[in-house]
């Protein structure tokens, strides 16, 4: 069997890292509002929630979780605006 | 000469104007720098007191002082309209047809409130991010007679994150004086997962609301509105009935930075480095306020702390070395009060480092609001705190 890997390109980072207020996951949803459909975005973030807030809101809204990391000292999401 | 133009009469423009002056004062009397600040209207505006307008009794004309009254004297004002920045040409393009030149230019353009972005808002929602709106909701809230208040927000980023949770608290307190609670139901929705954004200041907030009977909606982010059938509809696709809406309208950046190039579209946010607070890496454009494209809250403290920052940053570019002292570098320092409503509030504080940890609603919290609002004038645009 073949494997078939999708390389998504990320099309927007958002440095939320130390955000608190708005936070992440508003900075997220800040990003999804002003891209197109298809369109990728890294959100980093070094608020410990934000990896258990993003997936529940990008499952709710229906957009697709690429990928959630955890690099040097913060978290990187991956999501794709569905509609 | 040493041209610095400052582009916004706000928090952040008129302090960042002071601060300047006062520190450069002597170059300025030497003719060796020249600090000019330009303003569309040339009035300086309170806008967290719109708020007020609509639930504590507040004034427009109160929330207002001419700029020159507010900038130390070596400062020229002038009453004009960027319309567009030539980089190339270190210049500035005014309505008039002026044409200005720089050296430094610091960007405390602010935010704009764009309501017609979404259909039939104009029409359906009240909200208090002007002081016309804030009397028009104060004048819907006079004819509710009870029904269903929904409060929600349209759009992200806007000013002052806490506000509409603020109303939300302040609106059932109202109700319930007037005797009008047992006809009303009150929603709140919350654009996430749980009623506010700090998780501290979420375990405060969420018994409130439950105290209260206020309904929280949470990860309701307001997308359309129905006129026909009086119900708003959510970006995660649900959809929520009202009789008073009230939404947070959607915020822009200026669009003139958009056509000069420095922020992108459509948000118009300029791309602003997180601790020199420079605009794209150029090392002569500053911006602060809501101005920015920081994960921060767009609020007037934000830019108070900024100010400095900006200051030390183009003395530095002045004197031909790196900035220093304690305004070397912005650490993402807020500081914000929030009202919990019945005449309790509480204070938000944080870095990027350091998350809020709010104490517990009381008097005097609310009073320190107030106090604070009716000083502004006197302290924060001067620089006295």
């Amino acid at each position: 069997m073949t494997a078939i890997l999708q390389v998504e390109t990320v099309t927007r980072t958002v440095d939320a890292r130390g955000s608190f207020c708005p936070g992440p996951l508003m900075e997220l949803i800040r990003a999804i509002r002003e891209s197109q459909v298809g369109d990728v975005i890294a959100v980093r973030s070094t608020d410990k929630g934000s990896k258990l807030d993003i997936p529940k809101w990008v499952e709710k809204a229906g957009h697709r979780l690429v990928s959630l990391d955890a690099r040097e000292g913060y978290d990187e999401i991956v999501v794709q605006k569905l509609r | 000469m040493d041209r610095i133009v400052i582009l916004g009469g706000g928090v952040g423009g008129t302090l960042t104007a002071n601060l300047l002056a006062r520190r450069l004062g002597d170059r300025i009397a030497r003719g060796e720098v020249d600090i000019t600040l330009i303003d569309a209207q040339g009035a300086h505006v309170y806008q967290p007191g719109f708020m007020y307008i609509a639930m504590g009794g507040e004034r427009e004309e109160r929330l207002s002082r001419p700029e020159r009254s507010l900038l130390d004297a070596p400062i020229n004002l002038i009453v004009d309209t960027a319309v567009r920045i030539d980089e190339a040409a270190r210049t500035i393009v005014l309505a008039s047809g002026a044409i200005l030149p720089y050296d430094y230019l610091v960007l405390a353009t602010g935010s704009r409130i764009v309501p017609e972005e979404i259909p039939f808002f104009t029409q359906e929602a009240r909200h208090f991010y002007t002081g016309k709106a804030a009397l028009e909701l104060r004048h819907a809230l006079d004819a509710f007679a009870g029904g269903r208040v929904v409060i929600g927000i349209a759009s992200m980023p806007y000013k002052c994150p806490p506000a509409p949770l603020e109303v939300s608290f302040l609106i059932e307190a109202e109700l319930r004086e007037r005797g009008l609670r047992e006809k009303s139901e009150v929603h709140f929705c919350s654009p996430i997962g749980r009623a506010f954004t700090i998780e501290s200041v979420s375990e405060v907030a969420t018994p409130i609301l439950e105290q209260k009977g206020i309904e929280l909606h949470t990860f309701f982010n307001v997308e359309a509105i129905d006129p026909e059938r009086k119900v708003i509809l959510s970006l995660e696709g649900e959809e929520l009935g009202y009789d008073l809406l009230i939404l947070v309208p959607p915020h822009r950046g200026q669009q003139f930075l958009i056509d000069s190039g420095l922020a992108p579209a459509p948000g118009g946010w300029l791309p602003t480095d997180r601790h020199t607070l420079q605009v794209g890496g150029r090392p002569n454009v500053f911006a602060l306020g809501d101005a920015t494209d920081l994960p921060l809250s767009k609020a007037g403290s934000t830019a108070h702390f900024e100010a400095p920052v900006v200051v030390e940053g183009i003395i530095a570019g002045l004197e031909g070395r790196a900035p220093s002292g304690k305004h070397a570098s912005y650490e993402g320092r807020v500081m914000c009060f929030f009202e919990v409503g019945d005449g309790k509030g509480t204070l938000l504080r944080f870095d990027y480092e350091h998350p809020p940890k709010p104490p517990k609603p009381n008097a005097l919290w609310h009073l320190g609001k107030i106090v604070f609002n009716k000083t502004y004038f006197h302290t924060v645009p001067r620089g006295r705190v």
